[in-house]
């Protein structure tokens, strides 16, 4: 479903991403975790080129993501992303939020829109809040409003760049049981994440990342129990024992 | 001898200063509504990833900002006036359009610089064309943030379009101009369209902090 072929990309002198290599199967959940200035946020950007890169190739769904040649405003229609800080449009309401693009994008009438948006958002237990605008929200309900935004487009894959760092302790589950609602009906996704616990039960795979490259790809349970690279090591006994 | 004051100059002449301030919101309504499309257009293009765009734009308004409007008034007339026969009229709606578009410009700058860059990647990575998430994201936003920066150059408008007279366009200062060079009442005729310009400026005020209030209030 996403394949990643010797992608490398550097900001001026700095190399964020070196050589990277992936392959994500259909309904897979990965996990991208690592030390923050690894390059995971600016991997799951170039998968659907909110940043460019440098050298090599992204296939998603049988589409060349960075290819001069394909219509990036359609491929992306096929690729939902979540943002770390919501990114919310502050002077629409949840709902409005929800419809504009399938309306503006897609073509969808009104009432079709109206009608799908309400189903999402209900469905993410925010029925009570399509006409409130998102400055009325707590954090917890703003990020479930922006995966509703995402679903909209009825997207192959879900892209998520820490979804719960900006959170409040007490809102992070909510936000995780919706993206673990999405990962039970095999939405493919990759989750850049600091949640070693959701990423754990969640994800078929883990991707561990530092200095730009990917360092280990393991199976959860080998990953947090017997990690393979010295590197995994010493992170997760930073992360796991404090 | 104390300068005796006759204020029927005023009163008998009513008409003549109540056309000549119909002529100059005339003026000053349709010079906005070009110069508002041409400040959109140049505030984007400032900040185009096309590089002959945002230097096309950038020279638009740093030669309009200047030049002085009254140099502007008198090019326009003498070299549009000669090759597109342009008269007075329209040749001080075009100067005080594209004079204006380029302080609109930096405003429109300024507040699309000023909504966050996640409301345009949120858009983009929906579906939307650049366009498109210009126009139905990031533009309303923008324009929010530049009402009050816009009521001030709306007035700015208005003030400025006495000028005009100067390339003989009618309006309330060449009203006031002409009446005064028959009747000498020059103290009263220019006291009176002080009051006049004033008038206009400030009820253009207060209907743009009413419109503020209702619509910075009924959102978000």
């Amino acid at each position: 479903m996403i394949s990643i072929n010797s992608v490398n990309k550097s900001f001026g002198n700095n190399q964020v991403l070196a050589d990277i290599n992936l392959e994500v199967e259909k309904s897979n959940v990965i996990a991208l975790i690592g030390p923050s200035g690894a390059g995971k946020s600016t991997l799951i950007r170039v998968i659907n080129a909110l940043e460019e890169i440098d050298s090599g190739a992204i296939i998603v769904d049988g589409t060349s993501i960075h290819d001069k040649k394909t219509d990036i405003n359609k491929a992306r229609t096929n690729i939902g992303f979540v943002f770390q800080s919501f990114n919310l449009y502050p002077f629409l309401t949840a709902l409005e939020n929800v419809t504009i693009a399938p309306i503006k994008v897609k073509g969808m009438t009104k009432s079709e829109a109206e009608k799908m948006g309400t189903e999402l958002l209900s469905s993410l237990g925010l029925a009570d809040k399509i006409h409130v605008h998102p400055s009325h929200l707590s954090g917890g309900q703003q990020q479930r409003v922006a995966i509703a935004r995402a679903l909209a487009m009825d997207p192959q894959i879900m892209l998520f760049d820490e979804p719960t760092s900006a959170l409040d302790p007490e809102m992070v589950k909510e936000v995780l049981d919706a993206i673990r609602k999405l990962a039970k009906e095999g939405m493919t996704m990759i989750v850049v994440t600091h949640e070693m616990g959701f990423a754990r039960e969640i994800c078929d795979k883990i991707v561990f990342m530092a200095e730009g490259k990917i360092v280990e790809v393991n199976s959860p349970e080998k990953f947090f129990t017997a990690p393979e690279s010295e590197r995994a090591k010493t992170f997760l006994s930073k992360v796991l024992n404090h | 001898m104390r300068y005796q004051p006759d204020w029927s100059v005023i009163t008998n002449n009513l008409d003549i200063f109540f056309k000549g301030m119909y002529l100059t919101l005339e003026i000053s309504a349709l010079s906005l509504l070009f110069a508002i499309p041409i400040g959109i257009l140049f505030g984007v293009g400032r900040i185009s990833k096309n590089p002959i765009i945002r230097f096309i734009s950038s020279v638009y308004v740093e030669v309009m900002r200047g030049v002085p409007l009254l140099v502007i008034l008198i090019w326009i007339h003498l070299v549009l006036g000669q090759f597109l026969k342009l008269g007075a009229f329209w040749g001080s709606i075009v100067s005080l359009a594209i004079f204006s578009g380029s302080f609109i410009a930096e405003i429109v700058r300024g507040g699309i610089q000023s909504v966050p860059k996640g409301q345009m990647e949120a858009a983009r990575s929906s579906g939307m064309s650049n366009f498109q998430a210009m126009r139905l994201i990031i533009l309303p936003q923008a324009f929010r943030k530049t009402l009050p920066p816009m009521a001030s150059q709306f007035i700015i408008l208005i003030k400025d379009s006495s000028l005009v007279s100067t390339i003989s366009a009618v309006d309330l200062t060449l009203k006031a101009t002409n009446l005064a060079a028959i009747s000498y009442r020059y103290i009263e005729i220019w006291t009176f369209v002080a009051l006049l310009y004033f008038a206009m400026t400030f009820t253009l005020s207060l209907i743009i902090r009413q419109f503020e209030k209702h619509w910075l209030k009924s959102e978000y």
